[in-house]
Order: structure tokens, then C-alpha cells, then sequence
């Protein structure tokens, strides 16, 4: 690389990098080299890729196939009031083009999937997870393994955030940390347990620092190191990571060499709603409106409601006789729903009301009915007017 | 002679334990697994604990046969997905 990789234009706009020892000319043509993929425009892959195109990482590839919504924009800074109902790729590509213009944006408006995943990566140098589920955090971890490209690793959860570099040469993988999914139910996502908002731009921002890093080959990646932050105490903890000889993906004998089904990994289908487990009873669809014919012929089910308690503080169908018992507490509080009575669950949209169906089915419960479209549907169909998040 | 260990739990799994830290004493000898199947045997909420999970022995990860001695701090960092 040479000074005339840069136009005077580059010059003038990377003129603070350059002044750094360890940029100067040859690293910031380096970062102009430079292909990375961020795997999501949201929460983290805002101040990710607004970053890495002022940085001038020359190729800056996005994959999200999600349009942009009100709820985003309190931590999503990549997209603005006006970009509200736009595809996030559309908002993002303009909103990094107007950041800088000397950098190319490539559009992947894609699911990331088992199928498409490795034709993906191959173009880049580096990977950053910025997802916001397991299965897909499994996939790109897998993928890069496989690819032999580093993984620059962030997530968070409400008040925290944990920050990693995976899939560098002999160095652990995601796997190592993490070698089984948790059980559905125990991790609520962000639509559920809530983040603040300045939380993924304190990790995401960290990853944008670790990828630069990495193209410019200086200091000391976080690979083979996790950082633990908690924003409520304002602490970091450092914990000193290991590959796992006996991981399925990176160990000394792999046992998986390509990509497999991760949304059956990490325990989760979303569409197979009415399967019936072995044994257990099949799990009835109930439109709103069939449950407000049910309910004022006076045959009322047990309303159970699965969200999580600021969700119900906002509404709830108590009045219809609803009880609250949030998703990941049914297992602890499975005593206080009826056996022998007909039960009704729902959440916000039906997804997490199917999940505690079925876990209600194989524990022998029944009959079970999940309310389609959750209270969503219910406001909609039922009862206009209900304020509903 | 037992071994007193100190846990600590973060983020889901705090949440879902009500707890951040809890004192154990485990027997002679113990290892992280018999730690976990200790935490697993108490039932709700904490047998939503995985079988393996990943753990850190005085901040550096460890595997389910590493041996516990006395005043170990074993945290147990949760899966965390959200972005």
C-alpha cells in the first residue's frame, strides 16, 4: 500500500488517523482495503457500521431483512424518524453513504440461513455479530469457523453486554463458550426483557474498535478474552477464555464440518404451530373474536397471560379473569395453572403464548388453545382502543 | 472439610434466580460439575441451569473437571443474544 491509494479527499478526511503511529498512511489504506460484514443494522450494527464508513473501511457489507419500526429508534441511531417504515438496508445504506461516500456499501437483504451463510462470509475479511438470536449467533460463529474468519462478538441484554473476538487462529469460538443453547424461555429478547438504549452503543462501539484492530493488525485483539460489562454498577470483568479441544466445531477432532439447522439446534420452530408432542394434546389456534364469543356465553377458559410484567402493566385481560404468570417463570409456577379446565394463553403476538402451550401440553395439561395474534389481535378485533406495546 | 465456593450469577440468569450471589460449600475434592449438578439438585429456578454451562474459576473459563479449592469466586456467565 502506498500514499497513492488515498485521493486528497482521503487525505484531508482520515487526516486524525494518519497523525496515529500506529495508522499512518499504510494503515488507513489498510482500513480502505478493508471488506467487513455486519450481520444486522440494529442496535448494535448502528454505531457498528456508522463507525467502520467514517473509519473509511472501504467495502462495508450488511445483511438485515428488517424494515425499520418507532420502538427501534430509541437505541437504532442508524435510522431516523423519517425512515420509519423503510427497509433498514435503505436507511442504512443512505444514512453510511452521507457519513462517508468514499465507502462502498453492499446490501444483503437476506435472512442469514444455513444456505446462503458461507457464500455470504466468503466475501470479507471480517465478520461482526450483531444479530439478536441464538440460532443465527450459532450460524455465523459455525460459518466462521468453518471459513476461517474472525468473528467480532457483541451482545446485550438489558443493562448488559458481553464482547469477544471468536474464530482467530487457534483461539476459542463461540462454541467453546457456549457449548449447548439455554432453554427457550430463559433469555428473554430485547422486545421482551427490554435494553437500554446507550447499552449497544457502548458494545457495538467496542466491536467497531476490535475490527479495526483487526484489519490493522495493532494491539491486542480480544480474542481469547471475554468482557462482561454491567452499565448499572459501570463495571467490566474480564474472563480469560480457553478453545475446547473437544468442541464440535473447533476442537482438535471436529465432529460437525458444515452448517446445520439452528433454529432446531437452539430448540425453536415457528412453523409447526398445531405439532402435536408425543402424546400430549394437540395445541388449538383461537382467533380473538372465537375467544369473545367463548367467553360471554359464560363457558370462560383460564386466561393465562405470558408476557412479562411491564408488558401487562400497560393491558391486560384481567378483567376477563387473565391471570400473569411471565414465560420464563411457568416452570417455577406451573402449580397455579388449573389441570382439568380448558386454558387459553397468550402473549403480545402469539409466539411466546405457543412456546408455554406446548410446554403446558407435555406436562399434561389440556385443553390448550393459543390465542392467535396475541393482544395485538384481541385490541384489533375485540377491543378497539386497548393501548397495547 | 468442606469447600466454600462463592457464585455469581449475571444478567438472565440473576433475574431468573433473584439472586447475584450465593455461598456454596461443596464436599473435598469437588469439581465445577458437581458445583452445577449441586445448583441443578436445588430445583426451581435453578434447574434451568444448563448441564454445561460456562463457567469462570477466579475469571478464567473452565471446563466441568476442573477442581474447586476453598474461596473459589465461579462465575456463571449467561448466553446472552440480544443486539
Amino acid at each position: 500500500m502506498t500514499r497513492s491509494d488515498l485521493s486528497q479527499a482521503e487525505l484531508h478526511r482520515y487526516a486524525r488517523h494518519i497523525a496515529l503511529p500506529e495508522v499512518g498512511l499504510e494503515g488507513q489504506a489498510r482500513l480502505k482495503a478493508g471488506k467487513v460484514l455486519c450481520v444486522g443494522a440494529g442496535g448494535l450494527g448502528s454505531p457498528l457500521s456508522l463507525y467502520l464508513a467514517a473509519a473509511g473501511v472501504g467495502t462495508l457489507g450488511i445483511v438485515d431483512f428488517d424494515t425499520v419500526d418507532t420502538s427501534n429508534l430509541q437505541r437504532q441511531i442508524l435510522h431516523g424518524t423519517e425512515d420509519v417504515g423503510r427497509s433498514k438496508l435503505d436507511s442504512a445504506a443512505d444514512r453510511l453513504r452521507s457519513v462517508n461516500p468514499h465507502v462502498e456499501v453492499i446490501r444483503h437483504e437476506v435472512r442469514l440461513s444455513a444456505q446462503n451463510a458461507c457464500d455470504i462470509l466468503s466475501g470479507y475479511d471480517v465478520v461482526v455479530d450483531g444479530t439478536d438470536n441464538f440460532p443465527t449467533r450459532y450460524l455465523v460463529n459455525d460459518a466462521c469457523v468453518l471459513l476461517g474468519k474472525p468473528n467480532v462478538y457483541g451482545s446485550v441484554f438489558r443493562w448488559e453486554g458481553q464482547v469477544s473476538v471468536f474464530g482467530t487462529k487457534g483461539g476459542p469460538c463461540y462454541r467453546c463458550l457456549f457449548r449447548e443453547p439455554p432453554p427457550p424461555g430463559l433469555v428473554p429478547n430485547c422486545a421482551e426483557g427490554g435494553v437500554l438504549g446507550v447499552l449497544p452503543g457502548i458494545i457495538g462501539s467496542m466491536q467497531a474498535m476490535e475490527t479495526i484492530k483487526l484489519l490493522l493488525g495493532q494491539g491486542n485483539s480480544l480474542a481469547g478474552r471475554l468482557l462482561i460489562f454491567d452499565a448499572l454498577e459501570m463495571t467490566w470483568r474480564e474472563v480469560g477464555l480457553r478453545r475446547n479441544p473437544n468442541c464440535p466445531v473447533c476442537g482438535d477432532t471436529p465432529t460437525q464440518t458444515g452448517l446445520i439447522d439452528y433454529e432446531l439446534f437452539c430448540g425453536i420452530r415457528g412453523d409447526d404451530d398445531a405439532r402435536e408432542v408425543d402424546g400430549a394434546a394437540p395445541i388449538g389456534r383461537m382467533t380473538a373474536a372465537a375467544l369473545a364469543e367463548t367467553m360471554s356465553g359464560g363457558h370462560a377458559p383460564f386466561l393465562l397471560d405470558v408476557r412479562e410484567p411491564w408488558e401487562w402493566a400497560v393491558s391486560n385481560l384481567a378483567g376477563h379473569g387473565a391471570r400473569l404468570i411471565p414465560l420464563a417463570e411457568l416452570e417455577a409456577r406451573i402449580g397455579e395453572v388449573p389441570r382439568g379446565r380448558p386454558i387459553v394463553v397468550y402473549c403480545r403476538s402469539g409466539q411466546r403464548s405457543l412456546n408455554a402451550a406446548r410446554r403446558l401440553a407435555v406436562a399434561g395439561f389440556g385443553p390448550i388453545s393459543n390465542l392467535e395474534g396475541g393482544i395485538l389481535s384481541w385490541a384489533q378485533d375485540v377491543e378497539p382502543g386497548l393501548p397495547v406495546v | 472439610m468442606s469447600v466454600p465456593v462463592r457464585t455469581l450469577f449475571f444478567a438472565a440468569y440473576r433475574d431468573h434466580f433473584g439472586v447475584s450471589e450465593l455461598d456454596v460449600e461443596l464436599a473435598a475434592g469437588a469439581t465445577v460439575a458437581d458445583l452445577v449438578s449441586e445448583l441443578r439438585g436445588r430445583g426451581a429456578p435453578f434447574d434451568v441451569l444448563p448441564a454445561e454451562p460456562a463457567v469462570a474459576v477466579n475469571h478464567h473459563y473452565a471446563f466441568l473437571d476442573e477442581p474447586l479449592g476453598a474461596g473459589d469466586e465461579v462465575a456463571f456467565i449467561p448466553p446472552v443474544a440480544g443486539g
